[in-house]
């Protein structure tokens, strides 16, 4: 499924070296050298501040580093974001039905008009939006515009998607539709990087979990080592739940 | 008193029996300020979106310009045009003085920085809301202004139609470059303002009326507009 997702070529691994992004003195980014390779499910995890919403930007390309390379493979070049997707932690609905914010997002990667319908229709399917898929896509609650900005995503097909606290002001049912969506986004061959301040969540999800503080990475391990092995005193503490600012 | 009343009812029947005389003074008005409005949003709409998306030198005057020229006084920018379209100004070989076109280009100049200032502010609130989302679907510069022109659709028109409100009702400038020539640049505003002072009660509140109605009807249609954006999009 996922190479049949995209005769593409693969964008995957990601390489940064010596990602860096600083506003004044704070160095909110500090030297971040990683990959992100195909497959698992990358949950970043780390207290309010620690950075994640600058790593996920700086890596999707909304953000100009200060310093550092973001590397896709392939010499894919400026096409690699064209393969990418992102949810954001608030959805943003443009001012359109529901099926229309999905259609929109195809027009832009240049679908054909003549696929575009079904693929809408799959998506918003998929999602479990179908039946609303004619409404105004902000007079939605708040979980189904979330979902809906996950159906956008999915039907780009792209190689990896990008969530910044996909759940964070949802309700447990509401989080719950979420997780399977992603689960089911993840099954057909996406690469997920997500952060998320909820730790069940990240044991749920994540098939490795990259701890930040303070712009930097403290520990990244696979999710059971993480949890039941953590190597450094700040993960220890951050699983306990003390606050770490 | 009595006087009023005739007036009035004389005004009335202009109205009711549409009367050639008022008719022809408020299509000139229409066309004219309709004219002028298609114009100024021809050029405002890409101006506002250009200085609430893209970073330019200059990109600050011309925002304060824009807010400053929105105050401008009618019979300022009437005497400026006349001034450029007199014989012996720039564009005096043009022969436009005391046409309807003078009269146009006058209320383009005096609604362009209304419409411009209130797209800027609307295509720059959405584009702060938006501009991340489009940037990460990929959208190139061309496609994020027409999906802002797009999704801001309900309050540009409401500004559109406060340029058509401010253009219809304005008399200084038109006066001034159109000269209230009797079949020929005579509208509604000018037509007032002399025709009172020549006694002509009954034509100027006819005119007096279908303005008030005109104005009633725009600050109506705007409300209506941004009552069912509000019910339909939530915003
Ligand atoms: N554009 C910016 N300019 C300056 N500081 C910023 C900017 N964006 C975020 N920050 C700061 O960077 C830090 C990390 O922010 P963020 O990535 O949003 O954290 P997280 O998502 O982990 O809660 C915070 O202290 C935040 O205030
Ligand atoms: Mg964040």
């Amino acid at each position: 499924m996922a190479r049949e997702m995209s005769g593409a070529p693969a964008i995957l691994p990601l390489a940064v070296e010596g990602l860096t992004y600083t506003a004044g003195e704070a160095r909110l980014i500090d030297d971040l050298t990683f990959r992100l390779e195909p497959g698992p499910r990358t949950v970043i995890v780390g207290p309010n501040g620690a950075g994640k919403s600058l790593l996920l930007r700086l890596c999707h390309g909304l953000l100009t580093p200060t310093a550092g390379t973001i590397r896709w493979s392939g010499g894919a070049g400026p096409d690699a974001s064209r393969r990418q997707a992102m949810v954001f932690q608030r959805p943003v609905m443009l001012r359109r039905s529901a099926a229309a914010n999905v259609e929109f997002a195809l027009s832009l990667r240049h679908i054909p008009r003549d696929q575009r319908k079904q693929r809408v229709a799959a998506a918003l399917a998929k999602t479990g939006l179908a039946d609303v898929a004619g409404r105004p896509a902000r007079v939605l609650s708040f979980g189904e515009q979330q979902r809906l900005a996950l159906a956008r995503a999915w039907a780009l097909e792209p190689q990896v998607l990008w969530l910044d606290e996909p759940t964070a002001s949802l309700d447990p049912a509401a989080t719950r539709a979420v997780e399977a969506i992603i689960d089911a986004i993840h099954a057909g061959g996406t690469k997920i990087v997500m952060t998320t301040h909820d730790l069940g969540q990240a044991r749920r999800l994540g098939d490795e979990i990259v701890l930040l503080h303070k712009g930097r990475i403290v520990e990244r391990a696979p999710t059971a080592d993480f949890f039941e092995r953590p190597q450094s005193p700040l993960s220890r503490a951050f699983i306990q739940g003390e606050l770490l600012w | 008193m009595t006087d009023f009343g005739a007036a009035f009812a004389a005004a009335v029947s202009l109205i009711a029996t549409l009367d050639a005389g008022l008719v022809e003074i408020v299509g000139l008005s229409l066309r004219v300020s309709l004219s002028a409005v298609f114009i100024a949003t021809m050029i405002s709409l890409p101006l506002g979106a250009a200085v609430a998306l893209f970073r330019f030198p200059g990109r600050g005057a011309v925002v304060v310009v824009l807010n400053a020229l929105m105050g401008l006084p009618p019979v300022v920018v009437g005497l400026i045009v006349y001034l450029m379209l007199s014989r012996a100004g720039p564009f005096g070989v043009l022969g436009l003085l005391f046409t309807p076109t003078a009269m146009i280009v006058a209320q383009v100049i005096l609604i362009t920085p209304i419409i411009a200032s209130l797209a800027r502010q609307v295509i720059e609130d959405l584009w702060e809301e938006y501009s991340e989302q489009l940037r990460s679907l990929g959208a190139g510069p061309r496609q994020a202004v027409g999906a802002l022109l797009w999704d801001g659709r309900f309050s540009l028109f409401t500004a559109v139609l406060a340029g058509f409100g401010r253009a219809s009702a304005e008399v200084g400038a038109v006066m001034i470059v159109g000269g209230n020539i009797d079949h020929v640049t005579r509208v509604m505003t000018t037509a007032i303002a002399l025709e009172v002072s020549k006694g002509d009660l009954a034509l100027a509140l006819g005119l007096g009326i279908i303005l008030i109605v005109l104005s009633v009807g725009i600050t109506g249609a705007a409300f209506v507009l941004r009552e069912s954006a509000r019910r339909a999009h939530g915003a």
